[in-house]
């Protein structure tokens, strides 16, 4: 039995389907990610689980009881939002705090619980300031501490950190991981940052219009992407000779397909070609090695490896797919 | 160069001198000059006139009347004024707009005219309030309204509601709606969500429309001067009075000034407490 079941989930917001029939099974401790453009009904599915929002139809059980039977105040989740909305007239200790006071705790429990969990998130020096005397990382870390204190069985993440700056970003995205392994919080991330959901997750589901395109780990779903829509969300992608192609998956060789070098741009740690071929223009990139690489205009040639076709033999029991 | 802000200024440092300044500091300049029935205002230096202020407990009762109505007003419009302003921040429209309009819809009809609307209202002992109150069972013998201190708690809460209103109201939209859905899933009830979040959230609201309504109230003039009369006199009425019925101007300055001194004080004391409090958590 899984953890947390979601049931043909439905959410319609008059004549608009937000989230049309999407079933997932969660295993206890792992970290899945909702994962698709705006609109595509990640944060409403989130909201649902929460119990902000109620589902049009469908069900929603943890450990097997219903949890749409219960009440959003009782459902005992942790839950970061976007904004943090943190309780801006309480100090960081304070807004930890709350969440055990709600649960009765005593005082001296309390303090300790606590001060465990900002030391955790690395605010143990902040317990007495207040929100806005924080920088957003901190701020972000304050919204971990609160809704992991009180040891919930799951913890919904809602873009906790699209307002960082992406240096930040990457850093938290370390430290996220590093504290869900540490507590083993079963784990949902709403994102639609396909690279903070393949650097966080066990699984990913790829959401478009309401429906579950993909479910799978990461690196299955992004070499085996079973619709266009996931191909193309989760990285550049190259439609050449009917094939789909990862652009840093094409290497420039003696033979293949003939073309010449419209562009070169330096990244870096890569180069990022955009070449003209009969197929049309094909992107590539090729890792900076130090090596001397064809400059623009340039007569090339281009070998690749396709991804191969995802076929139901090879599917296996954590990445079953749905819809289109 | 230095000098051209200054200069850019000078057109309203000049209104400004003009219509505060000068009249505020012959106001003052009054004050020190002596009066008479027959010999009218001569322009001497003596301190008869805030002697007397100071020795006659009558004045004494005026600005402890006044400061009690202000103080009284105060609370019953943060009272009823704050509950307002959540609700009406909860609405959703149409009913949002349609409902501030009524809130704010006072403003618009002049303070004379709405106060006498509560003096026909209060009108003696068979008044339309007393009535009502009295069929209803609330009261068993008609409340005196009229040139009473309850009547002008009533009269200027009405008439200063807005105020509070639209303050808790700023504050209120300033909250961040998600802040309210972390309490609940932290196993805040509804009413813990109110007391423990939304109400601290909203106190600098309350209190900046307290400080407001405190100093409107304080200082008055139509509605004591219709539903208190001359029966019933606080410090605007009466430095009124003093002005144009004794015709004693040095007087009246007298209790002009000290009630515009005791108004600056309060209000900027309050905003100092407020904004020590405030200055750390909201910025």
């Amino acid at each position: 039995m899984a953890f947390l079941a979601l049931d043909t989930l439905t959410k319609h917001f008059g004549s608009h389907v937000a989230v049309d029939r999407l079933t997932l099974k969660v295993e206890k401790g792992e970290f899945v990610s909702l994962l698709g453009p705006s609109g595509c009904g990640k944060t409403t599915t989130l909201q649902m689980i929460a119990g902000f929002v109620e589902p049009t139809s469908g069900g929603i059980r943890l450990e097997g009881r219903d949890l749409l039977a219960v009440k959003p105040a009782k459902r005992g989740l942790g839950i970061v939002f976007q904004s943090y909305a943190l309780f801006p007239h309480m100090t960081v200790a304070e807004n930890v705090s709350f969440g055990l006071e709600m649960q009765g705790v005593a005082a001296a429990e309390r303090a300790k619980r606590v001060g465990e969990t900002l030391d955790l998130v690395g605010l143990g020096a902040f317990a007495g300031r207040f929100p806005r005397q924080l920088s957003g990382g901190q701020q972000q870390r304050v919204a971990l501490a609160r809704a992991l204190v009180i040891r919930p069985q799951i913890l919904l993440l809602d873009e906790p950190l699209s307002n960082l700056d992406a240096k930040l970003r990457e850093e938290m995205q370390i430290e996220l991981r590093q504290i869900q392994r540490t507590v083993g919080t079963t784990t949902i991330l709403v994102t639609h940052d396909q690279g903070e959901a393949m650097a966080l997750s066990d699984r990913i589901v790829v959401m478009n219009h309401g429906r579950a395109e993909q479910i799978g780990p990461p690196h299955e779903t992004y070499e085996r992407p079973a619709t266009p829509f996931v191909a193309s969300f989760l990285g550049k992608t190259n439609l050449v000779s009917g094939a789909t192609v990862r652009p840093e998956r094409i290497s420039f060789a003696a033979a293949g397909l003939a073309g010449t070098v419209r562009t070169r741009i330096f990244q870096g740690n890569h180069w990022l070609y955009q070449v003209d071929t009969a197929d049309g223009l094909v992107t590539v990139i090729r890792q900076n090695t130090g090596e001397a690489m064809p400059g623009e205009g340039a007569a090339v040639r281009l070998a690749w490896r396709a991804l191969p076709p995802q076929s139901s033999g090879e599917v296996s029991a954590s990445s079953r797919t749905e819809g289109s | 160069m230095r000098a051209v802000p200054y200069l850019l200024s000078l057109p309203a440092l000049l209104l400004f001198a003009g219509v505060v300044v000068i009249p505020l500091a012959m106001t003052v300049v009054l004050t020190f000059h002596d009066w008479g029935q027959y010999k009218g205002i001569e322009p001497v230096f003596i301190l008869k006139n805030w002697q007397e202020v100071f020795g006659d407990p009558y004045y004494a009762e005026m600005f402890g009347r006044t400061f009690r109505i202000a103080l009284i007003v105060t609370v019953l419009t943060a009272l009823l004024g704050a509950p307002e302003a959540y609700i009406l921040n909860r609405m959703k429209s149409p009913w949002r707009g349609l409902f501030l309009l009524v809130i704010l819809g006072p403003l618009l009809i002049s303070v004379v005219a709405r106060t006498l609307g509560w003096a026909l209202l209060f009108g003696g002992n068979s008044g339309l309030v007393n009535k009502a109150l009295m069929s209803v069972g609330l009261i068993s013998a008609p409340i005196p309204f009229m040139f009473t201190e309850t009547g002008m708690v009533v009269a200027l809460v009405h008439v200063l509601m807005p105020y509070m209103v639209l303050a808790v109201w700023a504050a209120l939209q300033r909250l961040d709606p998600q802040v309210e859905n972390a309490a609940v899933a932290l196993g805040a009830g509804p009413l813990t969500v109110l007391c423990r979040i939304v109400l601290p959230q909203a106190m600098p609201g309350i209190l900046s429309g307290a400080v407001i309504v405190f100093a409107l109230a304080a200082s008055a003039f139509a509605t004591p001067a219709i539903i208190g009369g001359r029966r019933l006199k606080v410090a605007s009425t009466l430095a009124y009075d003093e002005f144009l019925n004794t015709l004693n101007w040095p007087l009246g300055a007298v209790v002009a000034v000290l009630l515009l001194l005791a108004l600056v004080l309060i209000v900027v004391g309050a905003n100092r407490l407020v904004e020590r409090r405030y200055a750390q958590v909201f910025g």
